[in-house]
């Protein structure tokens, strides 16, 4: 990356760069915790694809007595109005992830474009947005969502938008960041030298660079998205007419499933949020510890006070015992 | 004096931080479409000398410009407006609850924060060990649960064992002041143990892995090199610098302490802001909901506001 090159020589040290680059979020997504991530995100995908092939029951009527314990015919047994609980939980992923999908992706587009314009231009556009930024990320975000959801009123629509128009700050300064060191790069000065317009570099040559950090912030936008899309739902501002985690569990808390001891009515969705969450942040914490490479060294001896060589951990390989899987960039 | 200037700089950023939140609360309840007080004196079935009267008593007839000074030299003398669930004034009820949330917040928030940070610089030291794997998985679960769902699994399975609901038992009047506060405390356990458990399992991998990041550093080679000890080494050299870092997530974290002290509110129907703000949010209290909105926005940025002075002092660098 930091090659001296002017020259048409310099090329080929382009080119294996970018698959470094590429290799980190491929070394990333190997890691077994990326792995289990994955699979997890992928199961609750193909289950909320294929939800009303699962459970034979529906989840507008009647299956079966009001909080009915779990049973054969009803593995989750039932809630306050004698729904089955897995055909809500399984209806209601499908709304949820949908709401966390579209809320990330939201986030995800305005945090990009308001960092790669402030990184890239830099000067008084940088000042302005990064200003506005810093403004949004004081302001305590879900208070202002249950406000403005209060006022335009309840509907999914609001709420994915709320949540989306609200979580972009974070995802913003870590590109702006990125971009602001990718700009000074030597490849990116030729292109502009040969007069690529901006559009161009920040299209080819900018973008493509921050895909794995973009991958990173972008699952993890999805556990905030998730999150504030129950806690939304669970003080009453979403949707009435759509089945999500989190309505699930507000209506199972007032409707004192609580008291009448029908755990069943409420762990259920709770175990559903937790695993994709779970799911999100292994991916994510993967593929930002790939790209974290200060987190590999570390002149601390584990135990005992045996001398490493200074910067190379593939010495040290066979001391080092394995890494937690949250944290699998810190070790091998 | 460059530390003087930083500090300078801060404190104009949080009064300015403060100043935005006041305006947008203004836009957002009075300037847009169908916001809350233009609704207001669409009293169905209303004659036209009542509109005019709701009219007149929130000021909408006037210009926005009018309104907004209005509204800034209202907020300037204390005043929020009436509730319109109790008719008593908005500051009145917010400072009462205010108080309540206190003791709840800071006792889970420091709890969260000694646990996290003492749990997340000994896995960093330990790293790999079965130490680090049983302390990172643990947190990386709470972390995974949602508030309203860890809160309803205490109450379950602590149902009869600990109060459940409120501050303190109402028939608890006749009491000692000793026995009073025994019940309080008892009352604050199931609260707090779930705002702590919300919390800690952040403030973990945070400190984690900054301690992660400077044990990689040369200063910790080169107090290696002098002979210190272990235990210097991590705490002055390591766990100092980590610090830095840990600041500043923490005070960009408070959003999460906020979410989940309105959670937790509700839950165990605590008598605090978040449960306020809920209640307001029921009865479409408009004026409450405002109040409640810059209250927990201005606290949010006065502690951010501290993190950035504890940032000064922990740092001599910043020139910033």
């Amino acid at each position: 990356m930091t090659a001296p090159g002017t020259t048409v020589f310099s090329l080929p040290k382009r080119r294996r760069s970018t698959d470094r680059r590429r290799g980190a979020l491929a070394t990333a997504l190997r890691q077994p915790s990326a792995i289990i991530g994955l699979s997890i995100i992928a199961a609750f995908v193909l289950m909320s694809i294929f939800a009303p092939l699962l459970t034979p029951y529906s989840s507008k009527a009647v299956s079966c007595g009001v909080f009915e314990p779990p049973s054969a015919a009803h593995w989750f047994g039932c809630d306050d109005g004698g729904i089955d609980v897995l055909t809500l939980v399984l209806e209601g992923g499908r709304v949820s992830m949908w709401v966390g999908f579209t809320a990330a992706a939201i986030a995800i587009v305005i945090g990009s474009a308001v960092g790669i314009l402030s990184g890239y231009f830099g000067g008084w556009v940088d000042t302005v947005l990064m200003r506005i930024t810093d403004y949004f990320l004081v302001i305590p975000q879900i208070v202002l969502m249950i406000v403005i959801a209060a006022v335009w009123g309840p509907s999914l629509g609001h709420v994915i938008v709320v949540i989306g128009a609200l979580m972009w700050t974070a995802t913003a300064r870590i590109v702006r960041s990125q971009v602001k060191t990718l700009r000074e790069r030597v490849y990116v000065r030729r292109v502009e030298a040969i007069g690529g317009s901006h559009l161009r570099i920040i299209m080819r040559h900018i973008l493509p660079q921050l895909g794995p950090l973009l991958a990173a912030s972008g699952v993890l936008a999805v556990t905030v998205a998730v999150f504030n899309e129950t806690a939304l739902a669970f003080l009453g501002l979403s949707d009435p007419n759509a089945i999500t985690w989190g309505v699930i569990m507000e209506r199972a808390f007032t409707r004192a499933a609580i008291s009448t001891g029908a755990w069943w009515a409420i762990v259920p969705a709770g175990i559903a949020v937790a695993l994709l969450i779970l799911g999100c942040y292994l991916v994510g914490r993967a593929i930002e510890d790939a790209l974290n490479p200060r987190l590999k060294i570390s002149h601390l001896a584990l135990r005992t006070w045996a001398i490493r060589p200074l910067g190379s951990t593939e010495d040290a390989k066979p001391r080092a015992p394995r890494k937690s899987p949250t944290e699998k960039g810190a070790g091998s | 004096m460059h530390r003087g200037r930083y500090i300078w700089r801060r404190t104009v950023f949080a009064l300015v931080t403060v100043f935005v939140a006041v305006t947008l609360n203004f836009v957002l309840f009075r300037v847009l479409p169908g916001s809350a007080v233009s609704r207001m004196s669409r009293v169905p079935g209303a004659s036209a000398e009542l509109k005019a009267a709701l009219e007149r008593q929130f000021g909408i007839d006037k210009p926005i410009w009018e309104q907004y000074l209005l509204y800034l030299k209202g907020l300037a003398t204390g005043n929020l407006g009436v509730s319109f669930s109790n008719r008593q004034p908005v500051t009145s009820n917010l400072a009462e609850a205010f108080m309540n949330t206190l003791p709840l917040v800071l006792t889970g928030t420091l709890l969260a924060l000694a646990i996290g940070i003492l749990l997340g610089v000994l896995s960093a030291v330990r790293r790999g060990s079965v130490f680090d794997h049983t302390m990172t998985n643990i947190s990386v679960m709470f972390y995974a649960f949602p508030t309203q769902f860890l809160g309803a699994m205490l109450l379950i399975f602590f149902a009869g064992v600990l109060p459940s609901a409120g501050m303190m038992d109402p028939f608890a009047v006749a009491l000692s002041p000793g026995e009073q506060f025994i019940d309080r405390v008892r009352h604050l356990i199931l609260p707090v143990a779930t705002l702590t458990l919300t919390l800690y399992a952040e403030y973990l991998l945070i400190m984690r892995s900054s301690v992660l990041e400077t044990l990689g550093e040369d200063y910790v080679l080169t107090a290696r090199a002098k002979g210190l000890s272990r235990g210097r080494i991590i705490r002055s050299y390591s766990v100092r610098n980590a610090m830095l870092p840990t600041v500043t997530m923490i005070a960009l974290a408070l959003g999460t302490v906020v979410s989940g002290a309105i959670l937790i509110e509700v839950i165990y129907s605590w008598p605090g802001i978040g449960r306020e703000l809920y209640q307001a949010v029921l009865q479409r209290d408009y004026p409450m909901l405002q109040g409640g909105f810059l209250v927990i926005t201005i606290t949010v940025i006065a502690f951010n506001y501290l993190a950035d002075l504890a940032y000064a002092w922990l740092d001599p660098r910043v020139s910033d």
